[in-house]
């Protein structure tokens, strides 16, 4: 069952359309960049863009950056919300449970092939930013980079470019969890992922509100960019370990919710 | 002989309205069960429970011996269903579909799939479609695809709802074929349709839905079964009044209807009394008018005559 829905996943042409169109940004900026030399100043604009004129492998980083606010989110509700609300709507999903695929077994099948789109995506855009920064800028093979203050060997920057893209993916777990929900919630694939969009606009909103400050530590947003931290000297742990333990909790109680739900419901698709 | 669908006081709810309200089916192995009823009488809801689709409110579902949904995994590898209309993956080829809803459940060994398909893209008249996508096939290739997943199991129990829509009266012909086909080499066919005519062609046995119950389950044998008149054509009805007083039951423009089991002795009393007769038949109420009859009047008072419970 797992690997039927794999395969439905990456035969899909939608999907590499949508994993393709969310890399054509970071490209063009990079091309943007590179043409022009005028990188944002530090501080300002996208984490590590500022610094990619001196050291191009940080452009996976600076690639993850760009999409992570919006693009990389709207993509990850796109195909986790058509999971099983874009079967029921084309009717497939009566078909798939009369087979037997069994509730349980279809949900968890479609879990699966979401975490893993997030992974190949997550993977694919640093992968293109690896490619883009190697192209467009100048790469510093051996000695330190400067970071925001702190030194970083080449090989300390790989390990944690490698973390960051695990934290990433972690992050975007929570989005897809969310999607799923409202997936099984609805029978049409758009208002599954414009639901979790909502709820992500709504955090990112909250977070910026001072009278909101009480719930800030819960919100599904809160510690996405706390991968940044991973590149200070020493590791601040804190707010990724805080990240990872939010998102844990979140896919653990919004997949408790769609597998209650999805195994109780009345199939009239 | 075993019963291959049972239901005991089936209900669902939603809210207030009960869209199935307490039906017994009773379909036995070997028969082509025609489930008939206008559009939302409960039809498609009664289908959906039976594959553990939707779950009923109250009453409970066996299949093939079995009790649904519990036994699904079980139960439900062993039946083919067509639900509604067909549904496919449309950037997919017709056998990439088949392989890949074969692949998502039990009981479809991978070793037999390429062959299992072949024999079904050739039973449904499909088997030179190629690699096109479904989203390039006409309605009526998408509906012979849909009963090609159906049958893809050698199914023991087929359920199938409006199977020929969207055909043309030769797909339709080749459909009722391969049914009729199927039910001489074993396969139990529950066929929902509201299309009188096709029921009456294929089923033995007929259940009749009316706002949510079963009005009517029976033999179709018998309820078409003769009603002892005898129909005579004539160009003068009145003379038959004459030649036969007090039997007859009914005149029209060009015929009469004659209480009496035995045409042959009906025609014998018409030419002794020299009325011209230029056609005789046994009177059989069509399935159109048993149905009728059924579903007009009140549910419960239709229960008593032919329906067996």
């Amino acid at each position: 069952m797992i690997a039927v829905e794999l395969r439905k996943l990456f035969r899909r042409p939608r999907t590499w359309v949508t994993i393709a169109l969310l890399n054509a940004l970071p490209v063009l900026v990079g091309v943007l960049i590179s043409l022009t030399d005028l990188a944002p100043r530090p501080g300002e604009g996208p984490a590590f863009l500022s610094a990619v004129l001196t050291n191009g492998t940080l452009y996976p980083l600076a690639a993850l950056a760009i999409v992570l606010p919006l693009f990389l989110p709207i993509a990850v509700a796109l195909i986790a919300g058509d999971a099983v609300a874009g079967e029921a709507q084309a009717g497939t999903l009566r078909y798939l449970l009369a087979r037997p695929a069994g509730r349980t077994r279809l949900l968890v099948a479609k879990l699966v092939s979401v975490f893993a789109f997030v992974f190949v995506t997550v993977i694919v855009v640093a992968a293109v930013g690896y490619l883009v920064g190697r192209l467009f800028f100048d790469v510093q093979p051996i000695g330190g980079t400067s970071l925001g203050g702190t030194t970083l060997t080449s090989a300390q920057i790989v390990q944690r470019t490698l973390l960051a893209i695990g934290y990433v993916s972690v992050s975007m777990l929570g989005v897809a969890a969310f999607a799923l929900f409202f997936s099984t919630l609805t029978d049409s694939p758009l208002v599954a992922m414009l639901g979790a969009l909502g709820v992500l606009v709504a955090s990112s909103l909250l977070f910026t509100l001072d009278a909101a400050s009480s719930i800030a530590p819960y919100l599904p947003t809160r510690y996405w960019l706390a991968f940044v931290d991973l590149f200070r000297e020493p590791i601040l742990w804190r707010d990724v370990v805080r990240g990872l333990g939010l998102q844990a909790v979140y896919v653990v109680v919004l997949l408790g919710a769609a597998w209650a739900n999805f195994t109780t419901k009345d199939v009239t698709s | 002989m075993t019963t291959v669908i049972a239901t005991r006081g089936l209900q669902k709810r939603y809210g207030q309205v009960r869209a199935v309200d307490g039906i017994d089916l009773d379909v036995r192995a070997g028969d082509v069960y025609g489930f008939l009823g206008a559009n939302g009488s409960g039809k498609t809801t009664t289908v959906r429970m039976l594959l553990g689709l939707v779950l009923p409110t109250a009453g409970e579902v066996e299949v093939l011996g079995q009790r649904m949904p519990r036994a699904g995994r079980k139960v439900l590898p062993r039946v083919g269903a067509l639900i509604e209309s067909p549904a496919h993956y449309g950037h997919l080829s017709g056998r990439a579909n088949l392989a890949l809803l074969d692949a998502a459940g039990p009981g479809g060994a991978r070793r037999t799939r390429r062959t299992r398909i072949e024999t079904v893209l050739e039973q449904v008249g499909l088997a030179g479609v190629g690699r096109r996508p479904v989203k390039a096939y006409s309605l009526g290739m998408r509906q012979r695809l849909g009963l090609a997943a159906a049958l893809l199991r050698r199914p023991e129990l087929l359920v199938l709802d409006e199977p020929t829509n969207g055909l043309d009266p030769q797909g339709i012909h080749e459909v009722r074929d391969l049914l009729l086909e199927l039910n001489r080499t074993g396969t139990t066919v529950f066929l929902s349709s509201h299309l009188l005519a096709e029921v009456e062609q294929l089923a033995t046995r007929v259940g009749v839905l009316d706002r949510g119950r079963l009005v009517l389950q029976d033999e179709l044998a018998r309820l078409t079964a003769p009603t002892g008149a005898t129909v005579v054509e004539t160009p003068d009805p009145q003379r038959v009044r004459a030649a036969l007083d007090g039997r007859v039951l009914a005149l029209g423009e060009t015929r009469a209807v004659v209480r009496g089991s035995d045409p042959a002795e009906v025609n014998a009393a018409l030419v002794a009394a020299g009325v011209p007769v230029t056609g005789l038949a046994l009177q059989r109420p069509s399935l159109e008018e048993v149905v009728l009859a059924a579903a007009s009047t009140s549910a419960d008072r239709v229960e008593a005559p032919g329906a067996r419970r």
